[in-house]
C-alpha cells in the first residue's frame, strides 16, 4: 500500500481516538466540578486537564483565567486550538477523505458524518447546554467508528495502519492522565512535588501539576480528605471506563496502587498501557518490513516491561519518573513508525 | 432549427411515448413527496461526501468550500432505439478521432490532404511535438472520451441530436452518472420494477478492463493506477471513487518516482512498478522536467518513461490538439477521410473567426450566436448573444476582434428541455448529455451517460461550476 495512504490512515485513527480521549477528560472534570468542592479544588482540575496536554501555556495566553467555561470552550470548539475536539475530528475527516478509497463507504460515512454533525452540534451550543451528553456523543462516535472499523474492513495493511494509529495514541492518553491525576491526588506518596523535583525528570506541563497537589505530606489524612480522594480516584477510572472493571478485577475498595495497577499493568483492560502496547506490538508484527527491525524491538521490549512488571516495582522508582519515560518509548515508536512504513518528514 | 423541443412534452396535454410510464406514475405521486425525496437525497449526498471544490471559494473559517452537486429527481429518458443510433455514431466518432491522432504525430496524411490546415494543429498550444513518432498500444490515445452532445427542435417539431464538443482530455463526471442512479433506485424503486432502464454500474468493470488492455505489451498482470492532483481538485470525489470501485491505488505526484525509465510507487514495502496510471491531471502538470517546471502535482521523469513504451498514461499526452474547439468542424470531414463513412452524428454548423468571411459574419450577428474561446472549458470565456446586454456583446466584440483567431461561433442551439423539480414545482429547463465511450482493445460504453441541466430558467449553461445540476439518465428499451 502506499506510504501515503499509511500515513492518512495512521493519523485517521490517532486524531478520532485524541478526540475521545478529550472527551473523557472534559467529561470526567465537568462530573466532578458537579460534586461539592472548593473553587480552588474545581481549578486544579481544569488546569490539570491542560496540562495533561501541555496546553497550559496556550491557553493562559490567549483565555488568561481558567474557568470549567472558557476551558471547555478551548478544548471543544476552539479553532486555533491544534488539541480541540474540533480539530480532532476535522483532521479525522480530512485524513479519511485523503484515502476514501481504501476505507470501506461505512467507515468514510462515519468519520464524515461525525464532522458534520458535530459542526452542527457546535452551531446549536450543545456543548455548553449538555456538557455530558455532548461529550458521551463524541465517545459513542469513536466507538462507532472502531467498531465499523473492525467490522467492515478487510484486515489488510490498511487496517493495521489504523489499529496502531488508535493504541499508540491511547497508550499515550492513559499514561497522560495517570501522570496528571496521581499527581494531583496523591503527589507525596507517588512522588510529589518534594521528593519529584530533584530525582525525576521533568515533565511538560509539570509546573501547574506540581503546584496542584492538596495534599501537602500531611501523614495523618482526615476522614474528609478519604472521601475526596475516593472521588477523585473513581473519576479517574471513569474516565476509562475502568470503575466497574476495577471493582470486578479488585472487589475491594478503591485503592490507589490497585488503580495504578489496572490502569498500567492489567492486559485485560482495554486502555491499559500493556492492552495498548500489546496491540501495537501485534499489528507492527503483521506489516514488518525490511526497514522496520528495530521499531518492532522497541516495541516487544515495552511490552515485555509491561508484561513482567510489577506495581510495586513501578510505585518504587517514581510512578512519574516511570510515565515520563513511557511517553517518550511510545514516541519514539511513533517516530520509528513514521520513518519505516509512512511518509519520512522531509519531502 | 429555431423551435424548442421537450424531451417528455409534444404538447401541453401529450405526453412522448417514452415518458408515459413516468408522466403517470409521477401524476400518482402526492406533493410533498418529491420536495421530502429531494431533501432525502441531499441529506445522503452530504453524509456519502458526493461534493465538489469550488475553485477560489473560501468557507467563513477559510477551508475551501466543498458543494453538492443539485441532483434532479426526475430521469431523463432516452428510447433505446435512439441510443442504437448515437451508440453507432458515438463509436465512429471516437474511432476517428483517434485516428487523427495518430496521424497528427506520425504521417501527417490528413495535413498533405489538405483538409485540416497545418498550422491548425502546428500552431495549437495542445499539440505536443514530443509525441511525434511515439507509439501507443493499439494506437489509442483517447480511451476515455466524453462527448457532449444536445438536442435541438426542428421546425416540424422534431428533434436532432447534434455533438457539441468532444473532451479527450480528461473528462469528469462519470461518477455522478453512477451515483445519480443509486440514488434513483435507492429513492424510487418502485419505478425500476415498472420500467426496465438499461444498467449502468458496469462501468468500473469496463473501464479497468480498457485500462489493463492498453498496458504496455510486456507486462501480463498491470498495475494500474488513478494519479490524481489531490483532495482540494474540484473532481477528487471522482478519483477516489473510481480509484476505489476498480480496486486499485489512488496517487498523488509524491507518490511516484521514475527510475531507469520505469515509474514506480512509494508503498510501505517499498517500490512497486507501475504500469498504467489513468491521469486526472493535464498534461502541462504531468512532468516537471518536461512541461511546467513548478508542478508538484506530477513526477520527474514520467514523459521519458512514457516515451520508452515503460507505462501507459491514459489518456495519452497530446490528445487535446484533437477536441480543440477550432478542430471540431473538420470531425466529420475527418470520419469520411479515415473511414470511408458518412458521419452518423450531427455537428454544429460552426463559424471559424479566424477565417475571414466567418468572422464579418459573427461581428455582423453577434447577438444571436454562442461565441466560444477556441481553449476554453467550463463555460468560462463565452458569449451567449440572446442572453447578453448589449454592453456585454460591445465588451465581447472588443475582445474578438483583438484575437478572432481564439474563438468559433455557432448558431444559438434551442437546446431541448426536460422537466425539472425546481422551487417553483415541476418546470422545463434545457438539459445535454455526455456519454462516456471507453476505447482499448475494443471501443464500449455504457448505455446513456450524464445528463447535465441548467437550473436556472432559460439558462444554457449546464456546467457544475456555473450553477448546473444533474439527472439520472434512462436508456429504455422500446
Amino acid at each position: 500500500m502506499l506510504s501515503r495512504t499509511a500515513d492518512h490512515l495512521f493519523w485517521m485513527a490517532r486524531y478520532m481516538e485524541r478526540a475521545e480521549n478529550t472527551a473523557r477528560m472534559l467529561d470526567v472534570n465537568y462530573q466532578t466540578s458537579l460534586l461539592p468542592q472548593s473553587a480552588d479544588a474545581a481549578e486544579q482540575g481544569w488546569k490539570g486537564l491542560l496540562s495533561i496536554s501541555e496546553l497550559s501555556g496556550d491557553f493562559a495566553a490567549r483565555y488568561g483565567k481558567v474557568t470549567a467555561r472558557s476551558v471547555m470552550e478551548y478544548m471543544v470548539s476552539d479553532p486555533e486550538n491544534g488539541s480541540s475536539i474540533r480539530n480532532c475530528l476535522m483532521a479525522a475527516r480530512e485524513n479519511a477523505r485523503a484515502v476514501r478509497g481504501t476505507l470501506t463507504t461505512e467507515v468514510w460515512e462515519t468519520q464524515n458524518q461525525t464532522w458534520l454533525e458535530f459542526q452542527r452540534m457546535v452551531a446549536n451550543g450543545a456543548f455548553l447546554k449538555d456538557p455530558g451528553t455532548a461529550f458521551e456523543w463524541v465517545k459513542f462516535r469513536s466507538h462507532l467508528s472502531r467498531g465499523v472499523t473492525v467490522g467492515t474492513m478487510l484486515q489488510d495493511e490498511a487496517f493495521h495502519f489504523l489499529r496502531i494509529g488508535s493504541f499508540l495514541e491511547r497508550a499515550d492518553n492513559t499514561a497522560r492522565l495517570l501522570d496528571v491525576k496521581f499527581h494531583a491526588v496523591e503527589s507525596e506518596f507517588f512522588g510529589g512535588p518534594h521528593s519529584m523535583g530533584s530525582t525525576a525528570p521533568s515533565a511538560p506541563g509539570e509546573a501547574e501539576s506540581s503546584g496542584s497537589s492538596q495534599s501537602q505530606g500531611s501523614p495523618a489524612r482526615s476522614g474528609r480528605d478519604v472521601e475526596y480522594d475516593f472521588y477523585h480516584w473513581s473519576a479517574i477510572l471513569r474516565s476509562v471506563s475502568g470503575f466497574e472493571v476495577y471493582r470486578k478485577v479488585y472487589r475491594n475498595v478503591i485503592r490507589p496502587e490497585k488503580v495504578a495497577e489496572l490502569l498500567i499493568l492489567r492486559p485485560d483492560m482495554p486502555r491499559s498501557l500493556a492492552a495498548c502496547t500489546q496491540e501495537v506490538l501485534s499489528n507492527l508484527t503483521m506489516i514488518a518490513n525490511e526497514h522496520s527491525s528495530e521499531t518492532l524491538r522497541r516495541a516487544g521490549r515495552l511490552r515485555a516491561d509491561l508484561q513482567y512488571g510489577r506495581i510495586d516495582e513501578i510505585l518504587a522508582t517514581g510512578l512519574h519518573a516511570y510515565l515520563t519515560q513511557f511517553l517518550e518509548r511510545v514516541g519514539t515508536l511513533g517516530v520509528g513508525i513514521s520513518r519505516d512504513f509512512l511518509v519520512p518528514v522531509e519531502s | 432549427m429555431r423551435s424548442s423541443f421537450d424531451e417528455m412534452q409534444i404538447s401541453s396535454t401529450q405526453v412522448r411515448e417514452h415518458y408515459r410510464g413516468y408522466e403517470q406514475w409521477l401524476a400518482q405521486q402526492p406533493g410533498d413527496v418529491m420536495k421530502s425525496r429531494r431533501e432525502e437525497a441531499e441529506m445522503i449526498f452530504r453524509r456519502v461526501g458526493i461534493t465538489f471544490a469550488v475553485y477560489g471559494a473560501k468557507d467563513e473559517d477559510g477551508s475551501g468550500t466543498e458543494r453538492l452537486i443539485p441532483f434532479d429527481l426526475i430521469p431523463r429518458v432516452i428510447p433505446a432505439h435512439e441510443w442504437v443510433d448515437m451508440e453507432k455514431g458515438l463509436r465512429q466518432r471516437v474511432v476517428a478521432l483517434n485516428r487523427f491522432i495518430h496521424d497528427v504525430y506520425h504521417g501527417q496524411d490528413i495535413i498533405r490532404a489538405g483538409i485540416v490546415p497545418g498550422d491548425q494543429i502546428f500552431k495549437n498550444a495542445q499539440f505536443r511535438p514530443e509525441m511525434m513518432g511515439v507509439d501507443v498500444p493499439f494506437g489509442v490515445y483517447s480511451h476515455i472520451s466524453g462527448i457532449d452532445i444536445v438536442r435541438a427542435g426542428n421546425a416540424d417539431g422534431s428533434g436532432s441530436y447534434y455533438v457539441l464538443e468532444d473532451n479527450l482530455r480528461v473528462p469528469s463526471g462519470v461518477s455522478y452518472m453512477l451515483e445519480n442512479r443509486k440514488m434513483m433506485m435507492r429513492l424510487f424503486p418502485e419505478l425500476f420494477s415498472q420500467h426496465r432502464v438499461e444498467p449502468v454500474a458496469h462501468y468500473p468493470d469496463m473501464l479497468l478492463e480498457t485500462l489493463r488492455a492498453v498496458a504496455p505489451a510486456s507486462v501480463n498482470e498491470p498495475t494500474v493506477v488513478v494519479l490524481t492532483p489531490g483532495m482540494y481538485n474540484s473532481a477528487y470525489f471522482e478519483h477516489a471513487f473510481l480509484a476505489q470501485q476498480m480496486g486499485i491505488e489512488l496517487v498523488e505526484g509524491q507518490d511516484l518516482f521514475v527510475k531507469d525509465n520505469f515509474v514506480y510507487m512509494r508503498t510501505t514495502q517499498g517500490p512497486k512498478r507501475v504500469d498504467v496510471i489513468y491521469r486526472r491531471v493535464d498534461d502541462d502538470f504531468l512532468d516537471p522536467t518536461a512541461f511546467r517546471p513548478d508542478s508538484t502535482l506530477g513526477c520527474a521523469g514520467l514523459l521519458g518513461a512514457y516515451r520508452a513504451g515503460n507505462v501507459t498514461l491514459s489518456n495519452a499526452i497530446g490528445t487535446g490538439v484533437a477536441d480543440d474547439k477550432s478542430i471540431y468542424p473538420y470531425v466529420p470531414k475527418m470520419i469520411e477521410f479515415y473511414l470511408g463513412e458518412k458521419p452518423i452524428l450531427n455537428n454544429v454548423p460552426t463559424y471559424l473567426c479566424r477565417e475571414k468571411d466567418d468572422l464579418k459574419y459573427v461581428l455582423d450577428h453577434l447577438a444571436e450566436l454562442v461565441v466560444k474561446e477556441v481553449h476554453g472549458a467550463g463555460g468560462y470565456g463565452m458569449l451567449v448573444g440572446p442572453a447578453s446586454t448589449k454592453a456585454e456583446i460591445a465588451e465581447f466584440r472588443a475582445v474578438l476582434e483583438a484575437n478572432p483567431s481564439g474563438y468559433i461561433a455557432q448558431p444559438t442551439l434551442a437546446l431541448s428541455t426536460c422537466p425539472t423539480f425546481v422551487e417553483s414545482g415541476i418546470a422545463p429547463r434545457h438539459i445535454d448529455l455526455r456519454p462516456f465511450v471507453l476505447s482499448g482493445k475494443t471501443v464500449q460504453m455504457v448505455p446513456g451517460g450524464l445528463t447535465r441541466v441548467a437550473l436556472k430558467e432559460g439558462s444554457l449553461v449546464v456546467n457544475s461550476s456555473q450553477g448546473g445540476g444533474t439527472k439520472d439518465t434512462w436508456v429504455l428499451e422500446d
